[in-house]
């Protein structure tokens, strides 16, 4: 489903990625694990196709087809999802607005006519249920005044809504109290299929517990140095980080 | 002959052809002194640094259009919120339509400037408020000079006007160049309430200068919610005078939706004559091109414990230019004042320019005014955020306009009305999309 080979970027001249090799299959949950500033957010918005991001070397494959050039909007037709670390703040568009405006617009791009007024609201109903989200939340305006908890599931919701073939969380653990992890990740769980793939993107462990990694990468100063089995997570929740970087170095 | 000589000239055969006696002659002599004397406003002028008229004072104008023209209700019915009820009170080329128009006498006086300067039972509420809320500025002078007419609107104690009232001016473009002068009076008495739409539409490229003044008195516990569209034709400038006298615990309001023409400047004064005053100023303005729109707002707190609150929301693509005047002037005897105002911009390309200045003379000690502006460019991060959920750049483009000018729209009253707006706004942004699910 994706292929990254060799995939180089950089940002205003400076090289962040440098050669990531990934293969992701349908049905398969991956983690990237890996120390702050190894480039694991820059890879999710590369991937996501955030124009900031320059891709100087490599490919971006996607059911085959290379989208190194596609704009964000079309490869989000084609089923890519990106659940944002940060979540921005929208005033004046409400959840539902914002949902439907996506929603139909992706329909647009596959040639089908908007979705029926009435099949939207059950399908938010359905999606909001699934995410234990209260009702009131879909009139509040995108983000604003949303707590951490609140965000995150939001960005969930809305994967849950689009039902993408490839979901990329970037660090959706982040800020996320107990219980509302438990609920981000059995919506995750639920959601998943044999024939999508999803890619945790993850400093900690924690999250790992709840969606279970097929496998598990560790990036270091923007390449993959190691991959493993979700057992490789538990060693880097015991170790730390430094032994990899020895590892690197030595 | 350039414009003002022109205008002189007429003004001579205009005035004898209205009656001598009356109230209105004298005023109207007094005000062509102060033209004669003024002239047009020139940039030299601190509240016309960056709005110039004469480029457009150019033109050949006919400042009395001779024709009398008839237009079809089916061809022109987009230019009303038709999906409604309503008063309506149509001019063609300054001259009243019957035919398009829906007056009243019915408890209450939805009819004609000319009906009231002419006829004796309005004698006396003329003498009262006709030009007493009008300030001594060359531009309303001019037009109080030539008032002869516009819409006349009383409305007597307690009474809920359940219909909003349209006002809506029309130019053929018969003429190669017109010139219009709409003078409206709007007096609400105590305890009343009306929602008024004013319009101002040309309806081919031919050049239109449309000099309008309007008064509004809000007596006692009074509510005037005024909206103005101004989407009009690329060759078509809008002069708006419009000055609302208030008393004790009114509440006026003015929405302003400045979406085209050429030229198109809001002259805009509130005058709080009373205690507990609301006074509300909002207003979206979506250009580009050449496009040139400048508010010059004014609030005179004069008494304490009163509020006015200020919203303006900007944006300005290609080589359009804004200007925000606002000044806010608390008496000292005006304690307890709170006075907002806002003025917020996006320009959309690097070519677009946006003077904004606020003003504000404070002479009382125990007031709450605060004023803030921004300008900026649309946020990258909200753009990337869209495009990754499958918004398309321009539907994201105009999401992120939408929403950045959502709050004054909110606060508009008339449901049917906020849909017009939101239509025309998609319109202007270029997409398909419907804003307000």
């Amino acid at each position: 489903m994706l292929k990254i080979d060799n995939l180089h970027a950089s940002v205003e001249d400076k090289s962040i990625l440098q050669g990531i090799n990934l293969e992701v299959k349908p049905g398969e949950i991956h983690a990237i694990m890996g120390p702050n500033g190894s480039g694991k957010s820059t890879l999710a918005s590369v991937i996501a196709g955030k124009e900031e991001y320059e891709v100087t070397k490599g490919s971006i494959e996607f059911d085959g087809e290379n989208i190194d050039e596609l704009a964000a909007e079309e490869r989000a037709h084609k089923g890519v999802f990106l659940s944002f670390q940060y979540p921005v703040e929208i005033p004046g568009v409400t959840v539902t607005n914002f949902m439907k405006t996506a929603i139909n617009e992706t329909r647009k791009a596959k040639g089908l006519e908007d979705m029926p007024a009435k099949d939207m609201l059950k399908l938010i109903r359905e999606k909001s249920e699934l995410l234990e989200i209260d009702r009131k939340f879909l009139s509040r305006s995108l983000n604003e005044g949303f707590s951490g908890g609140e965000k995150k599931r939001n960005e969930i919701f809305q994967m849950a809504m689009l039902e993408p073939k490839l979901a990329i969380l970037d660090e959706t653990d982040s800020g996320l109290d107990i219980d509302a992890l438990r609920i981000v990740a059995n919506g995750v769980n639920k959601l998943k299929s044999k024939d999508n793939a999803v890619v945790v993107i993850t400093h900690y462990q924690r999250l790992l517990d709840y969606i279970v990694p097929d496998f598990v990468h560790v990036l270091y100063n923007g390449k993959i140095v190691k991959s493993g089995t979700k057992e490789l997570a538990h060693e880097l929740e015991e170790k730390g980080y430094d032994w990899i970087k020895e590892e690197v170095n030595a | 002959m350039d414009l003002k000589e022109k205008l002189l000239s007429s003004f001579l055969v205009f005035e004898n052809q209205v009656d001598i006696d009356h109230y209105v002659h004298d005023v109207r002599n007094d005000a062509i002194k102060i033209f004669e004397e003024k002239g047009f406003p020139s940039k030299k002028e601190e509240a016309w640094k960056y709005t110039s008229l004469n480029n457009i004072l150019k033109e050949d104008y006919s400042v009395f259009p001779e024709r009398e023209n008839a237009l079809e209700y089916k061809d022109i019915k987009k230019y009303f919120i038709h999906d409604i009820d309503s008063y309506k009170i149509v001019f063609i080329d300054g001259k009243y339509s019957s035919h398009l128009s829906q007056t009243t006498h019915d408890g209450m006086d939805v009819c004609l400037m000319s009906a009231a300067l002419n006829k004796p039972k309005y004698r006396i509420l003329v003498e009262n408020y006709f030009n007493k809320a009008a300030t001594k500025d060359s531009l309303s002078s001019l037009n109080t000079a030539f008032s002869s007419e516009g819409a006349y609107i009383h409305i007597p104690k307690n009474k809920l006007v359940e219909k909003p009232i349209q006002i809506i001016h029309f130019s053929t473009g018969s003429e190669s160049a017109t010139m219009l002068q709409p003078r409206n009076l709007i007096v609400v008495d105590e305890n009343s309430h009306v929602q008024i739409i004013e319009r101002h539409q040309s309806l081919n490229d031919n050049p239109v200068l449309t000099n309008s003044v309007t008064e509004i008195f809000t007596n006692k516990r009074a509510i005037v919610d005024y909206y103005k569209i101004q989407n009009d034709q690329s060759n078509a400038s809008l002069i708006d005078n419009t000055f609302i006298k208030q008393k004790q615990e009114s509440v006026a309001s003015v929405h302003t939706f400045a979406f085209g023409g050429k030229l198109t400047r809001n002259n805009l004064s509130f005058f709080q004559e009373g205690e507990r005053i609301d006074s509300i100023l909002k207003g979206i303005t979506i250009i580009g091109e050449k496009q040139h729109v400048d508010h010059n707002t004014l609030v005179h707190h004069i008494e304490p414990n009163c509020e006015s609150h200020q919203d303006y929301k900007g944006i300005f693509a290609d080589r359009a230019t804004g200007v925000f005047n606002g000044k806010v002037i608390v008496e000292k005897e005006a304690q307890k004042t709170n006075a907002f105002q806002a003025n917020n911009n996006i320009l959309v390309s690097d070519k677009a320019t946006i003077n904004t200045k606020p003003q504000l003379e404070i002479f009382a000690d125990d007031v709450k005014c605060s004023h803030g502006c921004t300008i900026g460019q649309l946020d990258e991060s909200a753009m990337f955020y869209l495009r990754s959920r499958g918004i398309p750049e321009k539907e994201a483009k105009a999401l992120l306009m939408y929403a950045f000018s959502n709050n004054v729209l909110s606060s508009v009253k008339i449901p049917e009305m906020k849909q017009r707006i939101n239509k025309i706004i998609a319109n202007k942004l270029g997409v398909d999309i419907g804003f307000d699910l």
